[in-house]
């Protein structure tokens, strides 16, 4: 993992003491709260419904378990026990006071951790896939680019005050778990024909209001170019970005208004007149940040572990929760493990302080000390030993934490809607909770095979229900909350933003109708092997949408 | 408006300047032009030797194009005095050094709330990893 | 005009604790709906807003918010945004107004709530 040096340290210790000073200076009049605004959020720090919100990094979701204690130790000891996993891989404290907060931003920084830039019109918090180098089918290890970029990104003195946010995210597998497709700049490792890495670089990709599908700017860029490259765009988005209106600033307006082409030549142009020497990192440099990311060592085992067999004979509970809950790892003898953190009927995403307790020593003793948020909202230990598995199950179902359901329909990415957000035009977490309720037998969720809820409080799109096999967006209509169900998104490599199926449903409405939906699939589809998705795609909108509403639906 | 130096706030006398416009039109040296965000100044690079002050405007604080031009008129080799000019705040003055601003023209009132201790501090602080490695 | 207006009060956030606060009728704040100074026309509403605005060292976006009146002409919210924002996480009634000061609980009704 990557450990700061002398710089980070100075650094983010110097940058807590300026963040107490803008704190003072807001409250002695020197900063008004239209200029404090963006400094707050650059530190993290939103102003939610009911309380302040801060919004803590955790770059590409890689955590240790001195890291996750700090954590646990920040929720009990300044807010109220618990955080909240984004679908950016970040955590969110919902009850902060403001003159707590740069108290809780040292305690991040003892620990090596901060919540810089994970808001603000800059570029955010750059997320890479959560299976980062453990995955099998892995090209390499996307975190030691998303590092670089985290670095150069911190502060950069030109690019603090961009027409809108700007979301990077990377991946160093073919099957993409970290939906590079939908952000502003998507990296892609891919190897060019003489076998050297490389990028496949993808701008314009978001969801909100207007959703796009990212494009290919570039199809192969090598390595030592990412930061000359990354700085080109920035420098065309910061000067041609739409200022006129917020809901067209982002860049996916740009280039959709531009035209790919034309955007290509205009980043191209800037990329070669820049100065490229003095951007790119030195190659001792980029080689000491990819030292830091070496796998673990990890014991030489077979690939069968009899002790699992054996564990998943005597106990079908455990054999399930393998089943959903384990993915296949590069190293022999080992996996990786998705903690679900959707237990049936609590808010997706939820950690209390014993959990997250609980999660580092996990990690501590069975992990290589190492753990990953993903942007589904759950929980990773990347580097487990089949033969520990059977252990790490029992303390994982002592805390909670143990629920079989990764990837299935109660594993509902939802963002904090209406209870918490002081954007959200409908709650998302209540919806959520209903549908987990409605398909909390296990049998009957596995049945029901890979299905994706993903869940938004507003056309912000937080919860990427554009993406999910079945988007819900909670909108207002006529004065009561009204959600709008999308079909056939994708977040994958074969991104597709999914189709609007009709009318919205009111709030009671939503859990029936999914279950009518989730009935129709089941008697549509060709085999009990073919996902939601496929047979969506296959037989297209209208049987799904007869089966939405052909019912009672009472009026929206 | 104010000047942001590093030994204090100037009160120097309103500099008459020129649009981008006005350029072509006059052959005289030593002219003061402002940028406004949206301009394209490579179209000023024909007249850097009659120009010594560029100030680019920053409608709003949190309108950054600013920082970019600024990075393109010193490649396009721009030598002259660069100045932002508008609503800056305190907290942007490194990042504004640091994209190559001389200094800042300050309206009065953001003055009077931020006196130039401020400024100081903000222009002293700790620079980020990538660029002390980059400056070292 | 003065029939179609609604009643109206002053909300922010407290630039401190960061919770919800209403203005009462001295111009300062209070953390109970039911202290919070009513506006009843453009004109009242105007007046508290601007007396609100400038209390930038205390609250922050303050805004004017629908309310209606019971029959003791108490104010309660009208849209339910504002009615969450009396009581706190409708997941979690531990937390928030409502753990501490259950002081009005209309039901949801208006907004399909559970
Ligand atoms: S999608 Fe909307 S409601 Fe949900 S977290 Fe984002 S901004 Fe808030």
């Amino acid at each position: 993992m990557y450990r700061y040096d002398e710089f980070d340290a100075a650094y983010v210790k110097d940058r807590v003491n300026t963040f107490r000073g803008q704190v003072n200076r807001r409250i002695d009049g020197s900063l008004t709260e239209d200029e404090f605004k963006p400094l707050r959020l650059m530190n993290g720090l939103y102003l939610q419904l009911h309380a302040y919100m801060l919004r803590v990094a955790i770059p590409y979701g890689t955590l240790s378990s001195r890291q996750m204690r700090a954590l646990a130790m920040i929720a009990s000891k300044w807010d109220k026990g618990y955080g909240h996993l984004t679908t950016r891989q970040n955590i969110q404290y919902n009850w902060p006071a403001l003159k707590d907060v740069p108290d809780i931003l040292d305690a991040l920084a003892d620990v090596e951790m901060h919540a810089i830039q994970t808001s603000g019109n800059c570029i955010r918090n750059v997320t890479a896939d959560h299976f980062a180098g453990a995955a099998a089918d892995e090209i390499e290890d996307p975190r030691p680019t998303a590092e670089i970029i985290r670095q150069w990104s911190t502060e950069h003195p030109e690019f603090l005050y961009l027409p809108r946010k700007f979301k990077i995210a990377v991946t160093g597998s073919p099957n993409d778990r970290a939906v590079t497709k939908a952000h502003d700049i998507g990296l892609r490792m891919v190897r060019n024909d003489t076998g050297e890495a490389g990028y496949e670089v993808i701008v314009g990709g978001g969801l909100g209001r207007s959703p796009f599908v990212g494009k290919v700017v570039r199809d192969f860029l090598p390595k030592s170019d990412l930061l000359p490259y990354l700085e080109a765009i920035l420098r065309v988005y910061n000067l041609h970005g739409r200022r006129d209106n917020k809901y067209k600033a982002r860049i996916k307006i740009l280039v959709h208004e531009t035209g790919i082409e034309d955007l290509r030549a205009m980043v191209e142009r800037e990329f070669e007149q820049l100065d490229g020497p003095s951007v790119a990192l030195a190659e001792e440099e980029v080689a000491r940040i990819e030292a830091y990311f070496a796998p673990p060592v990890f014991a030489k085992l077979p690939q069968h572990s009899s002790a699992l067999e054996q564990a998943k004979k005597a106990d079908a509970e455990f054999a399930a929760w393998v089943e959903t809950n384990t993915d296949a790892h590069k190293q022999s003898g080992y996996t990786i493990v998705t903690v679900s953190a959707k237990a049936i009927g609590e808010a997706p995403g939820d950690l209390t302080t014993a959990q997250m307790d609980v999660l580092a020593d996990i990690a501590e003793q069975y992990g290589h000390d190492e753990l990953r948020i993903s942007h589904e909202q759950n929980v990773i230990l990347p580097h487990v030993r089949l033969d520990d598995l059977r252990i790490v199950h029992a303390a994982l179902a002592d805390a909670g934490l143990a629920t079989a359901n990764a990837n299935l329909i109660s594993d509902i990415i939802a963002c904090p809607g209406l209870d918490y957000c002081a954007l959200a035009t409908a709650r998302s977490i209540p919806v959520a909770q209903d549908i987990q309720q409605r398909f909390a037998d296990p049998v009957r969720a596995k049945a029901i095979g890979e299905f994706k809820i993903k869940i938004s409080g507003c056309i912000n799109a937080c919860g990427h229900h554009h993406v999910g096999h079945v988007g819900i967006l909670g909108l207002e209509k006529a004065g009561i909350e009204n959600y709008q169900i999308t079909l056939g998104g994708d977040h994958t490599e074969t991104t597709a933003i999914g189709d609007r199926a009709g009318p919205g449903f009111a709030f009671e409405q939503v859990g029936p109708a999914i279950e009518r939906l989730v009935d129709a699939y089941i008697s549509l589809r060709a085999n009990d092997n073919e996902r939601f998705l496929d047979t969506y795609r296959r037989l297209g909108l209208e049987p799904f949408k007869t089966a939405l509403y052909d019912n009672e639906r009472t009026a929206a | 408006m104010p000047l942001v130096t590093k030994d204090g706030f100037q009160h120097l006398p309103e500099a008459a300047y020129i649009t981008v416009d006005q350029l072509t039109e006059t052959d005289e040296p030593w002219l003061a032009v402002e940028v406004a965000g949206d301009v394209d100044v490579s179209a000023i690079a024909p007249h850097f030797e009659k120009i010594s002050l560029i100030a680019v405007q920053f409608p709003s604080f949190a309108d950054g194009r600013g920082f970019s031009i600024a990075r393109h008129l010193k490649r396009l080799g721009f030598d002259g005095e660069l100045r932002a000019r508008g609503h800056i705040i305190a907290d942007q003055y490194a990042h504004a050094l640091a994209c190559g601003f001389d200094g800042v023209e300050i309206n009065d009132e953001v003055a009077e709330r931020q006196p130039f201790d401020q400024w100081q501090d903000a222009a002293n602080k700790v620079l980020p990893p990538y660029r002390q490695k980059m400056a070292g | 005009m003065s029939k179609l207006f609604k009643p109206k009060i002053v909300s922010a956030n407290d630039l401190f604790a960061g919770d919800v606060v209403y203005m009462n009728p001295g111009f300062g704040w209070t953390r109970k709906l039911a202290e919070a100074a009513i506006a009843h026309n453009e004109e009242a509403a105007a007046d508290l807003l601007a007396k609100a605005m400038p209390q930038q060292e205390k609250v922050v976006g303050p805004y004017l918010a629908d309310v209606a009146l019971d029959d003791d002409g108490r104010p309660f919210p009208t849209h339910f945004r504002e009615k969450f924002r009396t009581r706190g996480p409708s997941n979690r009634t531990d937390l928030g107004k409502q753990s501490v000061n259950p002081e009005r609980r209309e039901p949801l009704a208006a907004s399909g709530g559970i």
